[in-house]
């Protein structure tokens, strides 16, 4: 280019032109990768429903939806008279050890999150705060042993002298909790230490003390939060496999006490898919209509926590 | 009540907010031998530490002597001294970052709250030092309100950000009437009295710090602290709340900060001006009390220079 003849404007267009043209390809390189990646995400997500669903509608070809949905006997890997595909048994157990672990992880988890958010001393949080998300990372076959190899033999047998059989529910539930509550203490925290600092300003002003301002103040503004906390936690719970897989027993039950054997949806689908079964039997096609049934149990407890969470939300400016 | 009411010793009572007194006032009447006038006056007068304060006309609440407040390292105010009369409205006026708030939130011990601060000095309220070791803060934010520059209701009903005070301190009685009540006092209920139960992030900017003053308002509160009250409203919001100060200072005090030369002069009785001072070895700015004097004079008839370029808006 030749700058001693250009005029000073047309010099300034030219520059201009450059530059802009440079970053919009590489804005749109940018912008293409990231759709790919998103693209890739969606593929993925849409592969697995599709394989979940084929199986499933192969398999109600041979069993019927009430069977499936009503029957309280689950024991498909049998043969004869012996099979049964009521998938009760393995809701029940799902739900059952939820529960058991919410029973311990809500009340922990909050209290500790409360504890943190608006009583500790900033260099406790800054330590206990990381160690919690670090505890929510843990793989979950150590909390499997523990529960398995502790839990059952020491803390319930010795300790409280509960008659438990070597698997069994109560040592599963317990520690699905244990796992469960970093998660719900710290998503907990988060949303309460997001609640303005003017709310916490304007309860002590009219001379409310600490409790008071965690409870009134900011634990009901940050409920849109919390909320999501423990659905999170509940989803973690329910899609929990290895714990019970490890500590909870592999026999299907849906008895209320919590001492015997249990089996839930994830743990079923992992011990049968170590299995040696045929592709393409009956059998093989259990693994992806539970499989199926626990995806929508999941998706039904977003769709929720989506409902509950945008209802509770508090607008902040 | 837990420190202040602890023992016989005058000196660590708090009085009773001045209703209250009216009726302390009126069960003496019983005592034949003194006049129940003489003997309100009496209750009042001995609850006074420091009787030095001479030139006052009004009787003395808070008496501030020498306080300083550090951020850390920092020293954010030194010296300030300032009395403030009952049922007077005293403005602080004074350039950003001089100190009002900082000063202001020492007299309800909000500087509390700020991990770092330290205030030194004494403040005297009724004759108690706030910050003498037996004081809990809580009871002194009982006594003393404050509302803040931005309005900052809770997220929940009108009708629950009015009772939460009353809730929170145990107030007896009706719960509807002392939430009606302070609505009234805060200018708001004919506004709010049919969406009581709606919540109050719904309401206009204005309205919400009627609500916030109408919040402070519902637990009787002797002083009200305001920081800017006005500072995000629009004038009619703004006149509301001043005709509403006008109407609050029959029964209570009220110290507020603002940057309205106007709004200074129109609402108080006092007004001191603060300013920053550049620390001759180090680099930052500490706020100090220029001048403290009756509106009229330090608007019309300043005896510092500083005073008089800052509310004729020479200043800077
Ligand atoms: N929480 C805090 N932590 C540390 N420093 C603070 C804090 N609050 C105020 N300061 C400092 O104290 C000084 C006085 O601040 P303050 O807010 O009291 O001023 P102000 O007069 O109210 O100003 P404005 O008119 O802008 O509200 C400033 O230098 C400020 O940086
Ligand atoms: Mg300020």
């Amino acid at each position: 280019m030749n700058a001693v003849s250009t005029t000073s404007a047309e010099r300034v267009r030219a520059d201009l032109v450059r530059a802009r043209s440079a970053r919009s390809a590489r804005e749109s390189l940018i912008k293409g990768l990231l759709f790919l990646a998103a693209l890739l995400s969606v593929a993925t997500t849409t592969a697995i429903v599709v394989t979940l669903l084929q199986q499933t509608i192969s398999f109600f070809g041979e069993v019927s939806p009430l069977a499936y949905f009503a029957g309280t006997k689950w024991t498909p890997l049998l043969s004869g008279d012996q099979q049964s595909f009521g998938v009760l048994p393995l809701l029940w157990g799902t739900f059952y050890l939820t529960g058991i672990g919410l029973l311990v992880a809500v009340p922990c988890g909050l209290l500790a999150a409360i504890y943190l958010a608006e009583f500790a001393k900033p260099k406790v949080r800054k330590t206990v705060k990381p160690i919690l998300e670090l505890l929510a990372g843990m793989p979950t076959i150590i909390f499997g042993y523990f529960a398995l190899t502790f839990v059952t033999p020491v803390i319930l047998r010795d300790v409280f002298g509960i008659p438990v059989s070597e698997f069994n529910g109560l040592a599963a539930g317990l520690v699905l909790g244990l796992l469960v509550t970093p998660t719900i203490a710290s998503v907990a925290e988060d949303a309460m230490r997001s609640v303005p600092q003017s709310l916490r300003e304007g309860a002590y002003g009219l001379g409310a003390g600490r409790l008071q301002v965690a409870l009134r103040v900011v634990f009901p503004a940050a409920l849109s939060g919390i909320v999501a906390a423990l659905i999170l936690g509940a989803s973690r719970a329910i899609g929990e496999t290895v714990i019970i897989l490890i500590a909870g027993g592999q026999s299907p039950s849906m008895s209320l006490n919590p001492t015997g054997s249990f089996q839930s949806m994830a743990s079923f689908i992992a011990a049968t898919a170590r299995g040696d079964i045929p592709q393409g039997t009956l059998k093989y096609e259990t693994i992806f209509v539970v499989g199926f049934t626990l995806f929508c149990v999941t998706l039904l407890l977003n769709a929720v926590s989506t409902r509950v969470v945008s209802r509770y939300r508090q607008v902040y400016e | 009540m837990s420190a202040s009411t602890a023992g016989p010793n005058p000196d660590n009572q708090i009085p009773k907010a001045p209703a209250e007194v009216g009726v302390s006032g009126s069960v003496t009447d019983l005592t034949p031998y003194l006049p129940p006038v003489d003997s309100e006056y009496d209750l009042e007068m001995t609850d006074l530490k420091g009787p030095e304060e001479a030139p006052a006309p009004v009787e003395v609440i808070f008496d501030c002597s020498d306080v300083e407040v550090h951020y850390g390292e920092h020293r954010a105010i030194r010296d300030v001294s300032l009395s403030f009369g009952l049922r007077e409205v005293t403005a602080l006026i004074g350039p950003s970052g001089c100190g009002k708030s900082t000063f202001l939130r020492c007299l309800n011990r909000m500087n509390d709250l700020i991990p770092g601060a330290k205030v030194g000095g004494h403040v005297i309220y009724h004759g108690q030092d706030l910050y003498a070791d037996e004081i809990d803060p809580v009871q002194v934010r009982k006594r003393i309100g404050m509302v803040f520059q931005k309005p900052n209701p809770f997220p929940k009903s009108i009708y629950d950000n009015v009772a939460f005070g009353p809730r929170v301190v145990g107030m007896e009685g009706d719960m509807d009437e002392i939430v009606e009540r302070a609505l009234v006092r805060g200018a708001l209920w004919d506004e709010v009295k049919d969406r009581l139960t709606e919540n109050a992030f719904g309401m206009s900017g204005g309205q919400q710090q009627r609500l916030c003053i109408a919040r402070a308002l519902a637990t009787d509160p002797d002083v009200l602290l305001m920081d800017e009250p006005c500072s995000a409203l629009d004038p009619i919001s703004t006149g509301r709340i001043e005709d509403l100060m006008a109407e609050l200072k029959e029964r209570i005090s009220i110290v507020i900060v603002t940057h309205n030369m106007q709004q200074a002069a129109r609402v108080s009785d006092k007004t001191a001006f603060f300013t920053v001072e550049m620390a001759e070895d180090e680099k930052r700015r500490t706020g100090v009390v220029v001048e403290y004097d009756a509106t009229d004079t330090i608007f019309t008839n300043p005896s510092d220079k500083r005073t008089e370029d800052y509310v004729t808006g020479k200043f800077g």
